[in-house]
């Protein structure tokens, strides 16, 4: 926004008064939109998290910080944030390495690679929660074949399901998300690679260097930008993760796949139906993503110099 | 820069967002309203009134719509909640004033509705009932809170041991004797289970379900005279004899082939009577309204099936006097219309015309005794377990965080000691008890 200068002529200072009127005007609906949806809600969260607020009864009144004493002492929650890391860690190595690999792959515009790109692209029209559906259903055991498949080779028992423990249902969520996601990630990727100017590779190749030389010395640090704002997304995007755990685990088995807005939602709607338990460990969430965004907006900025 | 910023700021507050919208329009009250004056029998004139339960008791719930709306000018629309949805649906309509005129819930979740005032106070009207004394006191005293009633019983809905008789003949046992204890109970199981057939096993368990595993397991520690909570409901007390004999059996048959349905240990209960029902398991406990649906396979060609009463190690029996209990919400508009359904069902006409008729199971006592002389003598049986006195339902305020929740501390207990180590129920009791006590 402009602001108006200070000694302006009259005549002027009614134009620069105009002018910033039309610049607030044409504000508008965005701050519109930022209030009606970020600080209203935030406001929202902030008296529940600090109220007595339960799901059946209501709004009881203050009573900070007891909300925040009894999610810090919830035994669930230390478990919880060690897995969504864990989680968040695996599917941010394999969406970016994947989403570069494919680009990569399918950079040159070809009649074969413009296939590729669209089979790489098309699980990212369905939502994610068909996605998880539709992954339930190929891992169910009663009516799926994965299980079938994999007790063929010797890998499980027969009758059993991949989301039976832990570890299995963490990995059998993680291919799904690859499977969602990573032709997302190449086409975000590709917009970055396609932004390189070609003459850099011409002369790099005119003094000798070779395939592996090329993509460390040029490819790699002009995509910086590129990598990072897809980690930032990818990091966020994860450490979010709800929607695939809600239908494919529950937080199971034994929440042993409790994710902490999984925790978010026990504790809104499950385990202590208490909106202001909820609220309280969602600000400390939101916090925490203000953190972690913060540190990689600044890896970014390092580079843009 | 700033587009970074600004996504960044609208993923981080989409957590907020998804929890705060639906309540974006709420102004939480815990009062309940006091019901206004209401004749004895409430009033007939023609006003919609809804009514939600829950899906594994919809063909009663719908036996006893039908019956009211043909009777009366009022007419209940019901509405169907699945049974993992319940609790999160009955919370938003809570918090934005929109529960239905009447609410029936898993009378196991009743007590703590109750206390945060769900439910209209109908002591007057409840206890202005003739017949009070006839009517199963658990649904009551469910949702009594401070000498306050709430609310009445809606469905009774009680387990049982049922067994199948066609794998039972295959097996080498006799096909009309069920187990009487614990003990014949396994061995029974395990006969089945050494059949050896493709996707055949002795028993299920619903492994990740709190709740039908308290409906399953309870009753054989009750037959014994032991308590799984104390009576205030603070303190878990699930390390008892009984118990252990109860979840021994249960370790022994998952350590035996085909002891244990496939499935059993992820099963988070919303098949979980599907396996028995496909005639591929032995022998377990189960809930009578499920029954109905094998009575009726079995006349059209279907396998035989077996029930009795829960037993514990000496020979006692019990049962979880479960099902839904309802009350008037405190945001109905019509109170009096309302009463009208719940005092109308509470006849021991209608419960012998909706219930006993159609071989499901009465909520009053006299109905029991009297209205079934015809009724298929496995329908006896079953309402034997209630006759009997014998049967319990378990009341705390925190019965569904302990119990029924996902991941609960009882869930786990059974996960340890059944399919884990088996050396840590101490420490899970505890564990429940922690959770009871706040």
């Amino acid at each position: 926004m402009t602001s108006v200068s200070k000694h302006p002529a009259k005549t002027r200072s009614r134009e620069r008064a105009d002018a910033t009127r039309r610049g607030l005007l044409y504000a508008l609906p965005d701050w519109v939109m930022i209030v009606a949806l970020f600080f209203v809600p935030i406001v929202l969260l902030i008296v529940m998290a600090c109220s007595r607020w339960s799901l059946m009864g209501g709004n009881r009144g203050w009573n900070f910080p007891d909300n925040f004493i009894e999610v810090f002492n919830h035994p669930l929650l230390g478990q919880s944030i060690v897995f969504t890391l864990e989680y968040t860690v695996i599917v941010t190595i394999f969406l970016l390495v994947l989403g570069l690999g494919l680009a990569l792959m399918v950079q040159e515009s070809s009649r074969w690679n413009n296939v590729l790109r669209t089979c790489f692209l098309l699980p990212s029209a369905t939502g994610l929660a068909s996605a998880s559906l539709l992954f339930y259903a190929l891992y169910s055991p009663q009516v799926g074949p994965v299980t079938k498949i994999l007790s063929f080779f010797g890998l499980m028992d027969e009758g059993g399901s991949v989301l039976a423990t832990g570890q299995s249902a963490l990995w059998a969520t993680i291919i799904v998300i690859v499977w969602r996601f990573s032709g997302y990630y190449m086409l975000l990727m590709m917009i970055g690679l396609q932004s390189i100017p070609g003459d850099l590779y011409e002369a790099a190749r005119m003094d000798g260097a070779g395939t592996w030389r090329i993509f460390r010395s040029i490819t790699l640090p002009l995509m910086k930008p590129t990598i990072v704002m897809c980690l930032v997304y990818c990091v966020t995007g994860s450490i979010l993760a709800f929607d695939q755990f809600f239908i494919l685990t529950k937080g199971g088995p034994n929440n042993a796949t409790m994710t902490v807005v999984q925790l978010i939602y026990n504790f809104a709607f499950d385990s202590k139906k208490d909106l202001g338990m909820a609220a309280a460990l969602s600000l400390v969430v939101l916090v925490a993503l203000m953190i972690i965004n913060s540190i990689q907006m600044r890896g970014m900025r390092d580079n843009t110099k | 820069m700033v587009s970074f910023n600004k996504a960044a700021r609208t993923l981080a507050g989409i957590a907020a967002a998804a929890l705060i919208v639906p309540l974006a329009a709420c102004g939480g009250n815990g009062g309940t309203a006091a019901p206004a004056d209401i004749p004895a029998e409430g009033t007939d004139d023609g006003t919609e009134i809804t009514l939600w339960t829950r899906s594994p008791l919809e063909r009663q719930a719908q036996a006893v719509v039908d019956a009211y709306n043909a009777s009366h000018e009022n007419q209940v629309k019901l509405e169907i909640i699945p049974n993992d949805d319940m609790e999160g649906r009955v919370g938003g309509a809570s918090q934005t004033d929109s529960l239905p005129d009447i609410l029936a819930g898993d009378v196991v979740r009743i007590p703590y509705w109750a206390s945060e005032g769900i439910f209209a106070d109908i002591t007057e009207q409840i206890d202005g009932l003739d017949n009070l004394d006839d009517l199963q006191q658990g649904h009551i005293e469910a949702g009594t809170v401070d000498g306050a009633k709430y609310t009445l019983p809606f469905i009774t809905d009680v387990s049982v041991w049922v067994w199948n008789k066609d794998l039972y003949e295959q097996a080498g046992l006799d096909p009309e004797q069920g187990p009487t204890d614990i003990e014949s109970f396994t061995e029974q199981a395990k006969a089945v289970a050494a059949l050896g057939q493709d996707g055949v096993a002795g028993s299920y368990l619903a492994g990740q379900s709190g709740g039908a595993l308290a409906f399953d397991l309870f009753p054989s520690a009750w037959a014994d005279g032991e308590a799984v909570m104390n009576e205030d409901g603070t303190e878990a007390m699930l390390d008892n004899d009984s118990m252990k004999a109860v979840l021994d059996s249960y370790r022994e048959l998952a350590n035996t082939d085909n002891g244990l349905g496939a499935g059993s240990k992820e099963e988070t209960g919303a098949t979980w009577t599907a396996p028995f029902a496909n005639g591929v398991i032995g022998v377990m406990p189960y809930p009578n309204t499920s029954l109905n649906d094998i009575f009726d396979a079995e006349a059209s060609g279907g396998f035989e099936v077996g029930v009795t009463p829960i037993a514990g190690t000496s020979g006692g029996t019990s049962t979880f006097l479960g099902g839904d209990a309802m009350g008037i919400s405190k945001d109905s508009e019509h109170v009096a219309q309302a009463w009208n359904f719940l005092h109308w069902l509470m006849q021991s006409d209608t419960q012998a015309e909706v219930f006993a008729a159609n071989g499901y199971t009465a909520s009053n006592i006299e109905t029991l005794q009297t209205a079934y002389e015809d009724a298929d003598p496995r329908i006896q049986t079953i309402n034997s377990t209630i006759i009997d006195g014998n049967g319990q339902t378990p009341k705390s305020a925190a019965f569904n965080e302990a119990f029924n929740a996902a991941g609960s501390p009882w869930q786990l207990l059974i996960q340890n000691y059944v399919w884990g180590s088996g050396d840590s129920l101490e420490a899970d009791n505890q564990a429940v008890t922690d959770i009871l006590a706040q």
